[in-house]
């Protein structure tokens, strides 16, 4: 009763973010629903972002804060990049978004996973969770889906995988997530960046493998009911 | 001594069912509900039975804390027990239940101590058909059709549009199999993974689970921020 319907709460993306590096770049993930209290605002939200051409973000935590400070970002950068004459190192930008996230931790709430590729230092990942914290990791994990996945990627996680290996990983672990955790939902969204580029995709729900105690999709019950199931005495 | 008490008192759920959806159609009663039993926000069990049938004529659906439905269920069991020892060839109706239920629901409410459901109770007695709701502060109704939390504000209104007296047991399903499509998408705590029953003169069937295709091929969900960086 307490948790209806309630039009004003903020929009809080609940969220499953995820970034993994591989040998040449990196794949970040993330699901697609963005919630005001138990409604769905928005069942196909994009929360990765791009900061700048070789750098995008996962954002997760409250809709709004993150928004606004990818946006900051993205301006701080653009900046930075005509003044440096190249595009910015990921570094650069994780420390940005660790510098506002700092600076305004008591009135931000908003988990970001910055991840991208540069000429020096290849695909790296940067973990900036609440608080302002930076720090650099093979692979990231956050949001509220997050913890149903500390299990799987301490199991799962290998050093030198291929790109499709890495994107196969973090397909995996979205939807594992979406199938446990209320606030996450939708599609899973993938971004890959490595020295060729960007590649952005998409995958809803028919197209990710089913877990436990999920059943394959019907188009209706009478479909199931119409089609007659096999008598003992039939070849 | 007040102490003892206040820990025997209902606060706040643990283990809860989300929405249920009923309407009466050409035959009887046709009610969906999904089978997830959440867990605060995690999705912890997936193969709750929320529908029930209750002695001849009814068919209860719970949405709400699950161990307040078994505790319900175990009370109408002795009803239902009670009414069976008369062997008088009479049997207790849906609107019986319902008085019933609406009175435990209600003075548990005046101590409380409420039972922590919305309850959707349906069925037909000598062709009469009978749906109605009572929730956990005993607000009782009935209606041809009636839905249980986030269900009031997403499937009631596609019924107040698409109901009507005649439906055929396929369109009444194909009607629920709309609303429970849109609970999907909009519902955190929904969990694919439907049954649907049917209640009639004759007879009341729980059809076994299944899940439900969703629809998520449009160009815009695709590329959303294609015009706008940075936005949602």
């Amino acid at each position: 009763m307490d948790n209806c319907l309630d039009f004003n709460a903020p929009h809080s993306m609940g969220t499953t973010i995820v970034g993994v590096t591989y040998n040449g770049g990196v794949v970040l993930g993330a699901d697609s629903r963005t919630s005001t209290g138990v409604y769905v605002a928005n069942r196909a939200s994009d929360k990765i972002t791009q900061l700048t051409d070789n750098v995008y973000v996962c954002r997760s935590g409250s809709a709004a804060d993150s928004q606004i400070v990818s946006d900051y970002v993205r301006y701080f950068l653009h900046q930075h990049t005509i003044q440096l004459g190249q595009p910015a190192t990921v570094k650069v930008t994780a420390n940005l978004v660790r510098l506002l996230s700092y600076n305004n931790k008591n009135f931000l709430e908003t988990g970001l996973i910055v991840g991208g590729w540069d000429k020096y230092e290849g695909g790296q990942i940067y973990g900036v969770p609440l608080g302002g914290t930076i720090v650099q990791q093979p692979f990231a994990i956050g949001g509220s889906g997050s913890s149903y996945l500390y299990g799987f990627f301490d199991q799962a996680w290998k050093e030198g995988m291929t790109k499709d290996e890495a994107e196969e990983l973090v397909r995996k672990a979205v939807s594992l997530a979406i199938a446990r955790d209320g606030a996450s939902g939708g599609v899973v969204r993938t971004v890959i960046i490595n020295s060729e580029g960007v590649t952005r995709n998409f995958y809803p729900g028919d197209q990710l493998p089913l877990w436990h105690e999920e059943l394959e999709p019907h188009f209706s019950l009478l479909d199931i009911l119409s089609s007659p199931t096999p008598s003992p005495m039939d070849i | 001594m007040a102490t003892v008490a206040e820990s025997e008192r209902t606060l706040y759920p643990y283990v809860t069912g989300s929405s249920v959806v009923a309407l009466k159609y050409k035959d009887g009663i046709l009610m969906a509900a999904d089978m997830g039993g959440s867990y605060g926000s995690t999705l912890r069990y997936k193969s709750i039975e929320r529908l029930k049938p209750v002695g001849k004529h009814t068919l209860l659906g719970a949405s709400g804390e699950i161990s307040d439905f078994q505790e319900i269920l175990r009370y109408l069991d002795e009803l239902i027990l009670y009414d069976n020892m008369w062997d008088d060839g009479n049997s207790l109706g849906p609107k019986e239940v319902h008085s019933y239920l609406t009175r435990v629901m209600y003075n548990r409410r005046n101590k409380f101590n409420p039972l922590w459901n919305s309850l959707v109770l349906g069925g037909v007695k000598n062709g009469q058909k009978y749906l109605g709701m009572v929730n956990m502060i005993g607000i009782n109704f009935e209606d041809n059709h009636v839905a249980t939390g986030l269900g009031n504000h997403l499937a009631r209104p596609i019924l107040r549009d698409e109901w009507n007296e005649n439906l055929t047991f396929e369109e009444g399903v194909k009607l629920l199999e709309k609303c429970m499509r849109v609970l999907l998408y909009r519902d955190r705590s929904a969990v694919n993974k439907i049954q649907i029953s049917k209640i009639t003169e004759e007879d009341c069937t729980v059809f076994p689970p299944f899940s439900l295709k969703t629809y998520w091929d449009f160009s815009a969900f695709k590329n959303p921020t294609a015009g706008a960086p940075g936005s949602w």
